[in-house]
């Protein structure tokens, strides 16, 4: 078998906006942070992200430290004829286990808590697989890095939730609710996760395949490129 | 044509890809191409569809909270601008970002861009515009934000009566709306049409 064929390995280069396929000239134009503009798009093309690895820990590392107060403060009060009751996530989860609505428990708490500390712990994980140039099952962890950029979003919903409370609930003494600092920590949680992700560089689980391949099996100017294969909708 | 994978960076020839068919890298699953049938003309209709329901979701009353005959009546919009009266600016701000100004404006973009190509006209800066909906569309969270009415809804059951208004149906209308409209979009036909200049 012959070493695959990569877009790093042909200079030719996709752009992440728009998916145009360019080939990167002999000479490359330094413009600032990135080495040239798509033609078609106009967005800042390179073969990898830049500094991937680094702005990606520090997003993550940044992520696990709002992390904590996150959960720990209380994201509102809610006062009703005069008792105020603090919320954090979590007591809000088991608010809503204690009224038996245990399918809008569960989906809070994966969104809210278990969602979070995943994406945490799964770009961590890339992070460090990625610098040990790990040959371990390099779709699946492309896989998960698909996941981990998808289901971020799912986490705002505690944050909407404080957000729907404070408007509706606008009576002063008699009732009223207050978005408390726990809810900042944790839009940050959200935030800077999402960053994080979008930072990484999925290609760079390649990589060390890639050169490890073409090392033992110098490309061959005629090897077949793969198609791709072609993914049929059920019928509509 | 030989096209790197965004995924893994294999070059992979791309075969003809037929309306309704998706095109997938064979080494990492990345989806690399799609195509769908009447694409600009579909998404531009679900667009108007989502423009008008994201009108009348914003504009009309959402939730009306009743607690012992003292009304609170709310907008799409009313809590983000509450949490900035509360000292709360940042997460105000991420609110009215995400359910705001970010489907707002992919929204808005997206009509600035098919509706020329569909009429067959130009207009100035269509190509930055459609970057611009990919962006817009990563922080459009209009979904999430029905959940967290759900669960709201929940919490304040026992307190009070929360009377739906207008705005909440139009509102749960719009998700599957757009949902449907990025289905639908095949951004690489829009591509090739503003690349093919008339």
């Amino acid at each position: 078998m012959s070493a695959p064929r990569t877009g790093a390995s042909e200079g030719l280069l996709v752009c992440h906006e728009c998916e145009a396929v360019t080939k990167r000239p002999a000479v490359a134009i330094a413009r600032g942070l990135h080495d040239f503009e798509c033609p078609r798009c106009g967005a800042a093309l390179h073969a990898r992200k830049p500094n991937s690895l680094a702005r990606t820990w520090a997003l993550v590392i940044a992520a696990t430290i709002c992390y904590v107060p996150a959960n720990l403060y209380p994201i509102m009060a809610i006062t009703s004829l005069g008792k105020t009751q603090a919320d954090t996530i979590l007591s809000g989860v088991f608010f809503l286990i204690h009224h038996d609505m245990w399918p809008l428990a569960l989906v809070v708490f994966v969104a809210s808590f278990v969602v979070p500390l995943a994406k945490i712990v799964s770009i961590v994980f890339l992070l460090v697989s990625v610098q040990i140039d790990s040959h371990w099952r390099p779709a699946d962890r492309t896989r998960l890095y698909r996941i981990t950029e998808a289901v971020g979003r799912w986490s705002l919903v505690d944050i909407y939730v404080v957000t729907i409370l404070v408007a509706l609930v606008k009576l002063g003494s008699l009732a009223s609710v207050e978005a408390r600092a726990g809810a900042v920590f944790f839009g940050a949680v959200v935030i800077l996760t999402m960053l994080a992700a979008e930072s990484f560089d999925p290609r760079l689980i390649w990589t060390p395949i890639d050169t490890a391949a073409r090392e033992s099996t110098p490309t061959r100017a005629d090897a077949h490129p793969g198609a791709s294969h072609v993914r049929t909708a059920p019928s509509s | 044509m030989l096209i790197p994978c965004h995924d893994c960076d294999l070059l992979v020839k791309e075969p003809p890809v037929a309306e309704g068919d998706t095109a997938v890298c064979p080494r990492c699953g990345a989806l690399l191409r799609k195509r769908r049938r009447d694409s600009i003309e579909r998404s531009l209709a679900l667009t108007v569809a989502g423009v008008f329901l994201f009108v009348v979701a914003s504009s009309f009353p959402f939730l009306t909270f009743d607690m012992q005959g003292n009304e609170v009546e709310t907008t799409l919009a009313s809590g983000s601008f509450d949490l900035f009266a509360q000292g709360q600016p940042a997460v105000g701000a991420l609110v009215l970002l995400t359910t705001m100004v970010a489907p707002i404006a992919r929204l808005s973009l997206m009509l600035y861009v098919l509706a020329p190509l569909h009429l067959g006209f130009r207009v100035r800066g269509m190509v930055p515009a459609f970057r611009w909906v990919g962006i817009a569309s990563g922080w459009s969270m209009m979904e999430v934000f029905l959940i967290g009415v759900l669960v709201s809804l929940v919490k304040l059951a026992d307190m009070a009566d929360i009377i739906p208004g207008i705005a909440i149906w139009a509102f749960a209308l719009l998700i599957p709306t757009l949902a449907a409209m990025s289905s639908v979009l095949d951004p690489q036909e829009v591509w090739d049409q503003l690349e093919a200049q008339p």
